[in-house]
């Protein structure tokens, strides 16, 4: 049903402009104040718990800050180069860094794996779906507990460790052996579980929005089923869908902390940024001047490697 | 563990007859599937057998796949311990979870039709504020964010557990997504018969909507039962515990009994099993759609 014409400007359900346009000569007022009806609670709270934390940490930044919120003493850009030349820092971000280099390719090729191996069943195909997603569910606490306490309990008992045992093989303390680093097995095999679910929903539903012709032209033109249909159809058809799925996993690796909190503590072997972080400005001495500079400085890292990330695999998909 | 699923063969797309190599493909793929089914049902059974077991049987040495005797009187055990506030964690996380998707729906939904359909001069400024926000990483703000509501006293408060996380960036922009393609049509018949804003919005938007709430609730429902981080820094008396804070300070503390600790695990996760019988197909929709966007 269409509009009442009960106005002299005409209006065209179809041009939102021009509805708009009338819709404002109405009552501006009116508008206005709905709108602020609607849209103001949560800019409200935007403003207190978004963007007024990040502002008072960029002034804290600036000031020692000992147990107290309140700015107490300016020391410039003191804490930022504190931070950026504090070795356990650092070395925070190389725990990130070599996490990433873990979890980033196996999350991409498995969830894809797992959404090209769900998608082909023709049957039950809900319940295999069910079965990879459900741990989706689960927090990184619970899993964390059943990895620490259950699987990868290193001396005395625990799944692996009897596993290995069937082949003669020593128990392994999993979570506190540095050298060689067995800490990241259960690190990184936790965050597959709980994620790949979510990573391969996205893949499905990239791969049902493929066009069945493409599938059907590219057999008429006599590839073979398989891998070259899979390299040349398929996966360039997955382009935006692996773009999310590589920025999304990047983030959420950045922002690892309750597996590292839960599983290992905060050591220094294996401690992500955030970890650092929270043990600096919550620990025994709240430092908040040094924690809010470093999560600055972690927020811009952040930033700038999404950018980049998107725009390296941007150009890409422009080039197709 | 979870690597050998990357014995999955070459990917045949649907749609293509089969050859006998193809057959071979599909032995080896089901095989894979069966394989990777196995190894994500491992950790669940883990809970369901540690939480009815006794403690000598998680302990023991050598590693059984049945416990000795199943002992229900884990559960009752573990609500009894008086070391252990888990009634108390179960209330704070449930409130937390259900006060705080409510409250969270209620505001993005809300914003999120403003947005897409009341015309105002500065509606675009006022999305791109809100949409810069979603460019700051969620975690890195835990420090500034507990600066403010240490600040206004909320610190081991359920107000200060909740009220900061109602106010999602996200929900609000997948609000407005959603709600620039709802049919104007039902909308206009509504305003025909002088409906305001507010009258089309509940009336008509909304029940026309629920699909989209559930699939949002479901998601919001489950990342805020599962929240750690923020319930860590807000919780510092035992009183504002959530249920994934409690379980932590036991794994880390390891005071208490490992059978009652997984069967807290049992318990925690029973709503989210629930949730997943019953709305799956909106939380799949939800996680589409909260994927898609990046």
């Amino acid at each position: 049903m269409s509009a009442p014409a009960k106005t002299s400007t005409p209006v065209e359900p179809a041009a939102p402009g021009a509805r708009r346009a009338a819709r404002r000569n109405k009552g501006i007022k009116g508008n206005t104040l709905w709108f602020w009806v609607f849209v103001g609670p949560f800019v409200l709270g935007l403003l207190i718990f978004s963007y007024l934390p990040i502002l008072w940490s960029l002034v804290l930044s600036f000031f020692e800050a000992y147990n107290t919120a309140t700015p107490s003493k300016f020391v410039g850009l003191r804490n930022y180069v504190d931070m950026l030349t504090d070795h356990n820092f650092l070395s925070s971000l190389g725990t990130f860094t070599i996490f990433a280099v873990f979890i980033v390719p196996l999350t991409f090729v498995l969830s894809l794996a797992l959404a090209l191996l769900v998608n082909q069943v023709k049957i039950a195909r809900a319940f295999f779906r069910s079965v990879f997603f459900l741990p989706t569910a689960c927090s990184y606490v619970v899993a964390s507990l059943i990895w620490k306490l259950s699987i990868f309990n290193g001396v005395r008992f625990g799944l692996a460790n009897t596993i290995l045992g069937w082949f003669g093989i020593d128990n392994i303390a999993w979570l506190s052996t540095v050298s060689p680093p067995w800490y990241w097995v259960p690190l990184v095999t936790v965050r597959l579980w709980l994620q790949l679910g979510f990573y391969m929903i996205l893949f499905i539903a990239g791969l049902q929005r493929i066009s069945p012709s493409l599938y059907e032209a590219a057999y008429v033109d006599g590839a073979k089923p398989g891998w070259q249909v899979f390299r040349y159809i398929t996966l360039p058809q997955l382009r935006s869908t692996s773009v999310a799925v590589l920025i999304l996993n990047l983030i959420a690796a950045y922002q690892a902390f309750d597996e590292f909190y839960n599983l290992v503590g905060n050591v220094n072997y294996a401690r992500p940024p955030l970890v650092y972080l929270y043990g600096i400005s919550l620990g025994s001495i709240q430092d908040l001047g040094h924690g809010s500079a470093g999560a600055l400085i972690l927020a811009v890292i952040i930033m700038i490697v999404t950018l980049l990330q998107s725009r390296i695999l941007g150009f890409g998909k422009a080039g197709d | 563990m979870a690597v050998s699923e990357r014995t999955t063969g070459t990917p045949q797309p649907i749609g293509f007859s089969q050859s006998t190599a193809g057959r071979i493909g599909t032995v080896l793929r089901w095989i894979a599937l069966c394989i990777a089914v196995v190894l994500f049902l491992v950790p669940f059974y883990l809970i369901l057998r540690n939480a009815l077991a006794t403690e000598s049987d998680i302990t023991a040495p050598s590693w059984t796949l049945f416990p000795s005797h199943l002992q229900w009187g884990n559960i009752k055990e573990l609500f009894n311990d008086s070391t252990v506030p888990m009634a108390r964690a179960l209330y704070n996380s449930a409130v937390v979870g259900i006060l705080g998707t409510a409250g969270q729906l209620l505001l993005a939904s809300m914003a999120g039709y403003g947005l897409a359909r009341i015309p105002y001069r500065h509606a675009d400024k006022i999305f791109y504020a809100i949409v810069a926000t979603l460019m700051i990483p969620g975690a890195v703000t835990f420090i500034p964010s507990f600066i403010v509501v240490s600040s206004l006293g909320w610190v081991s408060s359920l107000r200060g557990l909740i009220i900061p996380t109602l106010f999602s960036g996200f929900a609000a922009f997948l609000f407005r997504q959603y709600f620039l393609g709802f049919p104007r049509e039902l909308e206009e018949a509504a305003r025909v018969d002088g409906a305001g804003y507010f009258g089309v919005f509940w009336r008509i938007v909304v029940p026309n909507s629920l699909p989209f709430f559930a699939a949002i609730a479901a998601i919001t429902f489950i990342g805020n039962w599962n929240s750690f981080l923020w319930p860590l820094v807000i919780g510092q008396d035992s009183s504002s515990w959530t249920i994934q804070v409690a379980m932590s300070t036991f794994i880390t503390a390891q005071t208490i009994n490992i059978h009652e600790l997984f069967m807290a695990v049992a318990v925690s996760i029973l709503p989210l099993v629930l949730i997943f019988a019953f709305l799956q197909r909106y939380l799949i929709q939800g996680v589409t759609q909260s994927g898609i966007k990046d």
